[in-house]
């Protein structure tokens, strides 16, 4: 009998996420504030109740007790989080604010199926970043000089990288976080975001040759260090966020083209050099003749999703702790496993969401700083994405990143909370001007 | 804050980025949808893929049958719920089908996922479910003719060697015989299974000979020579002519004739036909050997074969910088030259189907349980292994060697059959191994053969009349 109900619900949670990602998208399409705030509405439904479907068969699988009073405190999370934000924020984005939600949901529901004691953790990081990043509107709002601190940013994201790059620890073969009093942290998942602000301060003073060429060698230095540290995935990130924030700010093609081209002979050079870089190309040009060794990971997740196909085997139906530290840089691939190719790329089209809101905002943005920091931001958030899911689905060699919101690690989980409130805070302030002008 | 936007274009190309930046999800997007439509279904079907053996926590494997429907393996439910693989036709179907029990091994593995996957009527499964009751697997339909590989596996008797048998036009196996054998049966296996992978045991009864084992070609390997010489000399190929007493001296080498018969005057055909080794060495030393190892090459020597089962790849070392010894033996298929009976089928079914290589294939068709089809194989081509003319041509020799050389064993038979026989010396004071390959009727291919018996001695005598009972059980009423 809970075969049954596990395979009702599989169908069921596949229909409600489509209908939530198409709330997502026909949000876009109304302009009229009164539908749009239904759509929200029905979206939150939606999350609600997959959240109550998933927590009821990990009740029925596990029959642990635990499970109700961990989905009982998700819930209370949830509800507050997207109360509260709307009553002290009157301007918020309700689309992102609910992607948000969403995102973490389904991060939870995976969690829990593959470890119990993670999602607990998981939860705990939540709840204290939401609580921790909730404020940054609030100061975004209030605090003026933000675009003052080009060098600021730059010490602070330089100082970062050089201390993990001198002490970290090796995590797979690359150098990627820090341990303080316990807990591990990962600077690199910040960087992104102090980055994205010096590039925006720099830009924003001037364009000029001059500033370009130091912002560059600045930038470059963040990528270098990035790459001995052997943190791959985290170097293409800033470097095409780079890349891209500066033909925003200069509009010149020939530093899009120019960058791209120097990106993809840097990229050949490191594969050449770097035993690291070759064995990743390796394992995903052919996967299948190393099975046993760099291609293991990914043949595992490639078994995972194409035994699940389009609707999955169902939460508890698959093997998804066969694939080596599938809660983090892996997770795309137990979601499709369980919950079905068809709910994975759902959750990929709401990410796709998050970015088009994203962009949507740096296009509605007047001042340069703010509207550079709000592309920046979301063009990183996209490339991550990609280079996280692109790498799990053998699209492109992995790269060893997280995917935003859904993978466990509180670095990545603070951080991405981070970004979106950043965004969330330009928002807000545009909504605010907006208003203080109409009624002028 | 209120600096002036310096920039008009800002906007413009941040639509431009985000229309790019899409573009590519998109792709990717595209890339996963096809992953799971298309290519899921080759990469699922993995023994790495551990996910496949829970599958049968909730489903009864399902059965493999011949194409005529006969029941190969079979799983028998047990009123307490216990489980046997039954086969019941034992030993002879032992390799192409495998066994399940100690691993998977030949269809059990390759068709896994399908026997472990339920396209059963969809109430039926729900009140399975309801029930608690498992649901049954889908069936796999083989291109095995059960009669055929029973033929075939009578013909080899107690002697070691393989058989194959292809559909030159569709590349179906019909049947493939590897002997020594085992029963599969999970009792039967479980007794023997010590002595099965022992490491005294020298018999390999688990290796499939037909696809796996290594042999030298011996005279088999004259159809590539040959082929070279075609290729060289299109016109005029059959105008070489070589006086044979026999034993041929060439410096401090000689290469002895089967028993060292003196042929007399040979033309190319006729030392083709009659297999004799001082012409066919004495060709090799006037061809050129880096054009001759490019169509080795071609003929899939070297490489991986498009072979849906375990295989070994066959050798082929010769090219320009070899010695007069190499030359010699290699031109006769002695020397370090290595196939597989598969392989030789292979080429062999090329030849009789204008060139043109079809993949061997073994999986007909799924059915569910209710005998619906679920998923057809269709034959596919893998490419020409050599022009329309040129298989003409080797069709005229190998046609040849039945009518008026060593294949004497099909020269009374109804239909007009085609093929060479070799007898490859692999260890010096033992019986040669006895190889014949061919295919019949010659004027329209409907059956090819590949025989090899182990220290068999002539494959005039010993692997030709083998294949007589195969073409005569599959052409005769």
């Amino acid at each position: 009998m809970t075969n049954i109900i596990i395979e009702t619900s599989k169908y069921l949670m596949i229909l409600l996420i489509a209908c939530y990602t198409l709330f997502n998208f026909r949000f876009f399409a109304f302009s009229d504030e009164e539908r749009k705030q239904v759509m929200c509405s029905r979206q939150i439904q939606a999350m609600f109740l997959i959240h109550l479907l998933a927590y009821l068969i990990i009740y029925l699988k596990t029959e642990d007790i635990r499970t109700v009073f961990f989905y009982l405190a998700q819930v209370v999370f949830f509800l507050t989080y997207l109360f509260l934000y709307r009553v002290f924020y009157r301007n918020v984005s309700r689309l992102l604010v609910n992607n948000a939600c969403m995102l973490l949901c389904v991060g939870f529901i995976m969690l829990t199926r593959i470890s119990f004691d993670r999602a607990v953790r998981q939860f705990m990081i939540v709840v204290i970043s939401a609580v921790i990043t909730w404020i940054v509107p609030y100061i975004m709002d209030h605090v003026w000089q933000l675009s003052r601190g080009a060098w600021g940013y730059a010490g602070i994201g330089l100082a970062f990288l050089l201390v993990v790059w001198a002490v970290g620890n090796t995590t797979f073969g690359a150098q990627l976080s820090l341990e303080i009093g316990g807990i591990s942290f990962q600077p690199s998942e910040f960087v992104k975001i102090t980055f994205v602000f010096f590039v925006a301060a720099m830009f924003y003073r001037s364009t000029d040759f001059k500033t370009v060429v130091i912002t560059t060698a600045v930038a470059a230095a963040h990528v270098l260090i990035l790459v001995a540290s052997t943190d791959l995935g985290s170097a293409l990130l800033l470097f095409l966020v780079y890349v891209f924030m500066l033909f925003i700010a200069t509009s010149n093609w020939f530093y899009l083209g120019g960058g791209l081209a120097a990106g993809a002979a840097a990229a050949s050079l490191a594969y050449t050099l770097f035993p690291h870089v070759q064995t990743r190309v390796e394992a995903w040009l052919n996967p299948w003749i190393y099975i046993d060794d760099k291609g293991y990971q990914i043949t595992q997740a490639l078994f995972a999703m194409g035994t699940g196909g389009w609707f999955g085997m169902g939460l508890y139906q698959g093997m998804p702790y066969r694939i080596p530290v599938v809660e983090k840089d892996f997770i795309f691939a137990a979601v499709s496993e369980e919950m079905g190719g068809i709910f994975a790329l759902c959750v990929l089209l709401v990410c796709a969401g998050c970015f088009l809101q994203f962009m949507m905002i740096a296009g509605k943005l007047q001042a340069v700083f703010f509207k550079l920091i709000a592309f920046g931001l979301g063009v990183g958030y996209i490339v991550q994405v990609i280079l996280n899911v692109g790498g799990v689905i053998k699209f492109i060699p992995s790269t060893g990143i997280t995917l935003p919101f859904v993978s466990y690690g509180g670095s990545s989980i603070l951080s991405t909370f981070l970004l979106f409130n950043i965004i969330q805070g330009l928002y807000i302030l545009k909504r605010n001007e907006e208003d203080a002008y109409e009624k002028s | 804050m209120k600096k002036a936007d310096p920039n008009p274009n800002a906007n413009r190309n941040i639509m431009i980025i985000t229309y790019v930046i899409l573009g590519i999800f998109v792709a990717m997007i595209g890339y996963f949808g096809y992953f799971l439509q298309v290519e899921s279904e080759n990469v699922i079907n993995n023994s790495y893929n551990a996910r496949l053996d829970s599958f049968a926590d909730r489903i009864v494997r399902g059965s493999i049958l011949s194409s005529d429907g006969q029941v190969l393996a079979a799983t028998e439910v047990a009123e307490d719920g216990t489980e046997t693989r039954v086969y019941p036709f034992a030993n002879t179907f032992a390799h192409v089908v495998g066994h399940s029990t100690k691993g998977k091994t030949g269809l059990e593995s390759q068709a896994n996922f399908y026997l472990l996957s339920s396209h059963a009527n969809l109430v039926q499964q729900v009140i399975n479910e309801i029930s608690n009751r498992k649901n049954p697997g889908d069936n796999l339909v083989t291109t095995l003719d059960a009669a055929l590989q029973q033929t075939a596996y009578e013909a080899l008797g107690d002697r070691r060697g393989a058989v194959v048998a292809l559909e030159p036009d569709t590349g179906k196996i019909l049947a493939m015989v590897s002997k020594p054998d085992y029963d599969p049966n999970p009792a039967s296996l479980d007794a023997s299974w010590e002595s099965l992978v022992s490491a005294d045991n020298t018999q390999g009864q688990l290796l499939n000979r037909a696809s796996q084992g290594l042999y030298p070609p011996g005279s088999v390997f004259k159809i590539v020579t040959a082929l070279e010489a075609i290729e060289e000399n299109p016109e005029h190929y059959l105008d070489y002519q070589f006086d044979c007493s026999g034993i041929l001296y060439v410096d401090d080498y000689s290469i002895r004739c089967y028993h060292s018969t003196a042929h007399g005057s040979q033309n190319l055909a006729q030392a083709f036909a009659n297999s004799c080794n001082g012409a066919f060495a004495n060709l090799g030393l006037s061809l050129n050997l880096d054009k001759m190892h490019a169509l080795a090459g071609r003929l899939l020597f070297n490489s991986s074969l498009p072979l849906p089962m375990e295989y070994s790849k066959s050798t082929y070392n010769m090219d320009g910088s070899a010695d007069e010894w190499e030359i010699l033996q290699t031109s006769i298929g002695q020397g370090t030259t290595q196939v597989t009976p598969m392989h030789i089928a292979m080429i062999t079914s090329a030849i009789a189907n204008g060139g043109t290589l079809m993949k061997p294939y073994l999986m007909d068709q799924v059915q569910n349980v209710a005998g619906e089809e679920v998923k057809k194989f269709l034959p596919e081509a893998y490419g020409s292994l050599m022009t329309a003319e040129e298989a003409e041509k080797l069709n005229d020799l190998m046609a040849l060697v039945v009518t008026e050389g060593t294949g004497s064993a099909l020269r009374d038979a109804s239909y007009q059959a085609a093929g060479k026989t070799g007898s490859a010396e692999f260890e010096t004071g033992k019986e040669t191994h006895a190889w014949f390959t061919g295919y019949a009727p010659a004027e329209d291919p409907q059956i090819v053969v590949t025989v090899i018996v182990e220290e068999g001695g002539s494959g005039g005598s010993a692997a030709a009349p083998v294949a007589r009972k195969l073409f005569d059980q599959y052409l005769l009423p």
